[in-house]
């Protein structure tokens, strides 16, 4: 035994961290960390950094190697053993290919961000804490890739998940949140992804959804979900070491990081509507509804975090009010959203059944049966009528969050909510108050966004056709699209489960 | 207004003999079970003590080693040779 494994982790992690920082002598360190002073946050002490997982690099390989070994030997397990026949149902594969597509390529922009900051944070301790979440978000893309890459040798539309991430509407919501992330100074990038969406909000889609691949025999999901979430935690810890740091660093920096933390919480609400409709609607064997999830994990968990924040001056995030009220719509409105444009979705959709119906009443008291129930049970009697609606006008979008315009009011569901702003002369559009003040606030930015429906429009999407476009996106149509019925996914499925039946008499 | 804190393990072999740590040694502790998980929460703070692991395991047990069952935690940590502790400081 080594003298340096006598010492204890405190020590150990003082000498990795203050023992390994220099002085320059030959460089100002305005020009070695060139991006640390232009969002106005001040810094009097970095020492005064403490991660409180200290965790050394000697310990961070050899946990990150076992977690590892453990997850390869499941993934290799249900592979060898056609686990993918043993799910629930085949409509639950869909929740995948969402994750894939949205998701995975978004851990690969965290990996990115975060090589970033872990260069351009002046501080020693966050440099390396903000290093090891780099390496454990790019471990996360392979992870997921390779295991859904086993669905993707039985089911379509998981082919081409990053060109589509690049291309496709709906998967510019987590693409334009990454990619604003990344494009804002090393500080914002801390709060946005360390604070907000690993804090705040991560909990909300890898814990109860990742439950709920486990409930619906997702053997390869929820083992690569729980290993990426082993990771989460320490990436929660330094969001809200982050958070506190800055605030007890200098009082200057209170306003920032309050319009950070608005700014973050609504563009990763938006996102996770997405995450609301896996859980409510795309998970045939469901764990809890978005609603109750909400309130434990946020409600519940940022309640007790803000209360116990408030004594730095910050308050909860603004709108969380709204968010909460929302979260009574959300699933149910964006699972329209899908239904009306199923053939353009790279994923298959259905209509909710009678028992899921009821389920959705119970859980949504207040909302399902009033303004939910008699629209998809109109939508079923069409499509018994051989009238399957399609919603084939291109709707108009978001210029924040990039989700097309189909929420409603706060407090009055039967009404679409929108916003606009002017700037140089153009009019923007926004489906919420959130939206508009984050685009109020950096007009410059965000007049610059990359709208998917503008795009296609002005004639950079392939063509002008819905054929033009598909191909564009690399989307097989008839395979990868339309609803579930019917579909060659839910064909094979029939087929394997014909074939149980018949071996087992 | 809510202090409570949390912890979220795999519910595995590996999980099970701090779970029982957990529930043992913070009285008052609520226990959730889920698929494939299991949700610790308790007011104010919750500990996990390595002494209490490892007589439980019957082996040297190191409180980072928790690594490896933890999916989620809410609470200001402090992390030691002997223990790993969630608190609010309200």
């Amino acid at each position: 035994m080594n003298a340096i494994n006598k010492l204890g982790l405190k020590q150990r992690y003082a000498l990795l961290t203050n023992g390994l920082d220099w002085e320059p002598s030959y460089q100002p360190k305005s020009a070695i960390f060139p991006y640390a002073e232009f969002e106005g946050i001040k810094i009097r002490d970095w020492s005064k950094w403490e991660d409180p997982f200290r965790l050394t690099m000697d310990s961070y390989w050899k946990y990150q190697a076992e977690k590892e070994r453990k997850l390869y030997a499941v993934l290799d397990s249900f592979a060898q053993n056609n686990g993918q026949t043993g799910l629930s149902n085949a409509r639950y594969v869909n929740a995948a290919k969402l994750f894939l597509t949205g998701i995975t390529p978004a851990e690969y922009q965290a990996h990115r961000g975060f090589a970033h900051v872990g260069r351009h944070i002046p501080g020693v301790g966050p440099r390396i804490a903000a290093q090891m979440q780099s390496l454990d978000e790019l471990r996360h893309a392979q992870t997921q890739i390779h295991t859904l890459s086993h669905y993707n040798r039985f089911f379509d539309g998981f082919h081409e998940f990053s060109h589509m991430h690049d291309r496709v509407w709906y998967l510019s919501v987590p693409k334009s949140f990454f990619d604003d992330a990344r494009t804002a100074g090393p500080f914002e990038y801390f709060i946005a992804i360390g604070f907000a969406f690993e804090y705040v909000l991560t909990n909300l889609l890898f814990v109860p959804f990742m439950s709920g691949a486990a409930y619906n025999g997702d053997l390869a999901t929820v083992t690569f979900g729980f290993s990426a979430q082993s990771d989460e935690s320490r990436h929660m810890t330094l969001g809200i070491e982050v958070i506190k740091f800055l605030l007890e660093q200098h009082p200057d920096n209170l306003p920032i990081v309050q319009k950070w933390v608005d700014k973050w919480f609504w563009r990763g609400h938006r996102v996770l509507g997405l995450v609301a409709m896996m859980m409510d609607y795309m998970l045939p064997k469901k764990i809890m509804s978005w609603r109750e999830a909400w309130d434990i994990y946020f409600t519940q968990a940022g309640g007790a975090l803000f209360a116990d924040l408030a004594r730095y001056g910050l308050r909860p995030p603004k709108y969380a009010d709204v968010a909460t009220a929302e979260a009574e719509h959300l699933s149910h409105q964006n699972w329209s959203v899908f239904y009306q444009y199923t053939q353009a979705a790279a994923f298959h959709t259905w209509l909710p059944t009678p028992g899921e119906m009821d389920w959705l009443s119970e859980k949504y008291p207040n909302s399902f049966d009033q303004h939910y129930r008699p629209r998809f049970e109109m939508w079923a009697e069409m499509e018994r009528d051989g009238k399957r609606f399609y919603n084939n006008a291109l709707p108009q979008l978001c210029t924040v969050c990039q989700i097309p315009m189909a929420y409603t009011e706060p407090g009055d569901p039967t009404t679409i909510c929108f916003r606009h702003s002017e700037h140089k002369g153009d009019r923007y559009h926004f489906c919420s108050d959130g939206c508009k003040d984050i685009f109020d606030g950096e007009p410059e930015k965000y007049s610059q966004s990359w709208l998917p429906v503008h795009q296609i429009f002005q004639g950079n999407c392939g063509g002008a056709s819905m054929e033009e476009v598909l191909a564009w996106y690399r989307l097989n149509p008839g395979a990868d699209n339309m609803d579930q019925a019917g579909s060659p996914d839910q064909a094979m499925w029939d087929q394997w489960m014909r074939m149980r039946d018949r071996v087992a008499g | 207004m809510s202090r409570t804190v949390s912890i979220t393990l795999q519910n595995t072999d590996d999980a099970r003999p701090i779970i029982e740590a957990i529930t043992e040694d913070n009285p008052g502790a609520t226990v959730h079970s889920y698929p494939g998980i299991v949700k610790i929460d308790r007011e104010g703070s919750l500990t996990v003590h390595r002494a209490s692991v490892e007589t439980r395991l019957g082996r040297d047990w190191d409180p980072q080693e928790i690594h490896l069952s933890l999916v989620s935690m809410a609470g200001n940590l402090d992390e030691d040779d002997d223990y790993f502790r969630l608190a609010w400081a309200h």
